[in-house]
């Protein structure tokens, strides 16, 4: 993790409210591991203080960049600063996926909107191909197809609307493909990153078929380095369960750890 | 040019440490700033026993602030000393641990404990989180009470004590003198004020504790206030936090009263801020030739 004033190489939109942020940042570059993320001050807020975290989409040569949907004021902020302005950044951080061995298990990737973005460099980096299903309410929200259609992955659309891949969500395809397998269930893992409502999706096919699975989760963050204990999530353990920090012991977790529900 | 100060007996090669609760315990943000630059590293509020902390959200971003309500998660006395005080004891600058109980029974017990453990710098009595149902603020905002667990840590510790005063009383100026009066080497002044904030289209506070904390640079000119008015009300130093950001509003503190000064929300989202600060102190000092910065302390002049 470094901590680092960076310059902005480029910041274009991409499709509809997502833009893609490019950040010349050659030692944390070199750091980046798939399935971590970026904690970004946004300097012109003024008044709202604290970092945005961006889950880290690709890395080439001396940069990396994220992508993000405006949702609020900083990422309203963020989305009209320009080339050759400077962010601070934390980064890389977090615990991030494991990437699949040569020869172990295909790997199912899940994402939902610009979750598909924090799963590009797993799949860049796993020696194994296999499938990528993604799913959004309408046709913008599906993002990178190509990115990910070049590194010789099978991509998967689905939406709400039906205005792109196939209509529904994007576990359906995904059950389809587990029901159908030919390889026989065991030889899948899943990986997922989107909504909590497509994590906890997931998370139950995982159970159900007996997946290994691993969920990129999407908590509010404050410090992002694990002092505050803001982004914490129940973790299961021993015999009962814990609050551990998404931007420390996670953002990714063995689905088998999580737990959706706990007594207030 | 002297930028030590003494709280009770412990030394502080410069005024600056950090706010508990903003800091972790110290290791996390070795990794991006030399913590032995510090005045001193002050860790998370610690009771006996291991504590789950609140449902979430905990945290909400405000104007010039945010809102807090962790409930003090934390591994208490027994798991601090196992994972995290090999690292802190190595330091070169002293550790000030925060603690706290629900009973006064408790917050002794963990003060003998803390001094039983030797090389710790200070014991910071948190008597004012407003964010769990029993313990913190109930002792800091009743005088009674204060005078009880301050003097049950008094008698279970030498340890220098300072109490983490609550900003949500009619007047500080009794309280402090009540601290002062049970044993306290020092104050801390403040902590986080009671707050809260609504989703309008959920129509859901934005804590799932309902109300929480407020911090940053929107309570600096209250926080500044009361360690003016605790500062003629007692002779004991005081640290003074409450939205620092830079050295402007840490010398602010000094010039009200305060001896030492602690950084906080500012951790969160810079860093480099208690370093920046040191920094600050000095080259203010260099520029107005000022020698020692004790000089500074209570130096406003309010013709009053």
């Amino acid at each position: 993790m470094l901590e680092q004033t960076v310059q902005i190489v480029s910041n274009e939109r991409d499709t509809d409210s997502y833009f893609r942020l490019v950040l010349r940042a050659p030692q944390i570059a070199s750091l980046i591991q798939p399935g971590q993320f970026a904690h970004v001050r946004v300097t012109p807020l003024k008044d709202a203080l604290l970092r945005r975290p961006f889950s880290i989409f690709q890395v080439e040569g001396d940069s990396f960049s994220i992508l993000y949907k405006t949702v609020g004021k900083g990422t309203e902020a963020l989305a009209r600063m320009r080339a050759s302005e400077e962010v601070s950044v934390i980064a890389p951080l977090g615990h991030g996926f494991t990437v699949p061995k040569s020869g172990g298990e295909t790997p199912l990737l899940v994402a939902g909107g610009y979750g598909m973005a924090a799963m590009f460099l797993l799949a860049q980096r796993s020696p194994q191909k296999g499938i990528v299903f993604v799913g959004g309410r309408k046709r913008v929200d599906i993002l990178c197809e190509k990115e990910f259609a070049a590194l010789g992955w099978d991509v998967r659309a689905t939406t709400e609307d039906g205005s792109h891949g196939e209509k529904g969500l994007v576990t359906q395809p995904l059950l389809a493909e587990i029901r159908n397998s030919e390889f026989g269930i065991r030889n899948y893992k899943l990986f997922a990153c989107g909504p909590t409502g497509l994590l906890k999706a997931v998370g139950k096919i995982a159970e159900d078929f007996n997946v290994p699975c691993e969920l990129s989760m999407d908590e509010h963050m404050c410090c992002g380095v694990g002092v505050c204990l803001t982004c914490v999530i129940p973790v299961k353990t021993g015999d009962g369960w814990e609050y551990q920090r998404t931007c420390s012991e996670g953002p990714v977790f063995d689905s088998r750890q999580t737990v959706w529900e706990v007594a207030k | 040019m002297n930028l030590s100060v003494k709280i009770g007996t412990l030394t502080m090669q410069n005024p600056v440490t950090v706010a508990s609760g903003t800091f972790g315990y110290g290791e996390e943000y070795s990794r991006l700033i030399d913590l032995n630059q510090l005045g001193a590293v002050t860790v998370k509020g610690i009771r006996l026993n291991p504590v789950r902390g609140n449902s979430t959200p905990r945290t909400a971003e405000v104007a010039s602030g945010m809102l807090n309500a962790i409930g003090l998660q934390g591994p208490g006395v027994d798991g601090f000393i196992k994972k995290y005080w090999p690292f802190l004891k190595e330091l070169k600058v002293p550790t000030i641990i925060n603690i706290w109980g629900t009973t006064v029974d408790e917050y002794a017990e963990v003060a003998r404990r803390f001094d039983a453990l030797g090389g710790v710098g200070a014991l910071e009595l948190n008597v004012s989180c407003p964010n769990i149902k029993e313990g913190g603020a109930q002792f800091g905002t009743d005088l009674k009470l204060l005078a009880q667990v301050v003097a049950a840590c008094r008698k279970a510790t030498t340890l220098p004590l300072i109490t983490k005063m609550s900003p949500n009383v009619v007047s500080i100026a009794p309280f402090a003198k009540v601290a002062e009066d049970a044993g306290s080497d020092a104050l801390a002044i403040t902590n986080s004020y009671p707050a809260m904030a609504i989703d309008i289209e959920t129509r859901k506070p934005k804590l799932a504790n309902v109300t929480g904390g407020l911090t940053g640079p929107a309570i600096k000119p209250i926080a500044i206030k009361l360690v003016w008015e605790a500062a003629k009300a007692v002779k004991i130093p005081i640290i003074g936090m409450g939205g620092i950001q830079n050295a402007d509003d840490a010398i602010e503190f000094l010039m009200a009263g305060a001896t030492a000064v602690a950084v906080g929300t500012a951790n969160f989202f810079e860093p480099q801020t208690p370093l920046q600060v040191i920094a600050g102190i000095r080259d203010f000092m260099e520029r107005g030739k000022i020698s020692d910065v004790r000089e500074i302390t209570g130096s406003v002049q309010t013709g009053k």
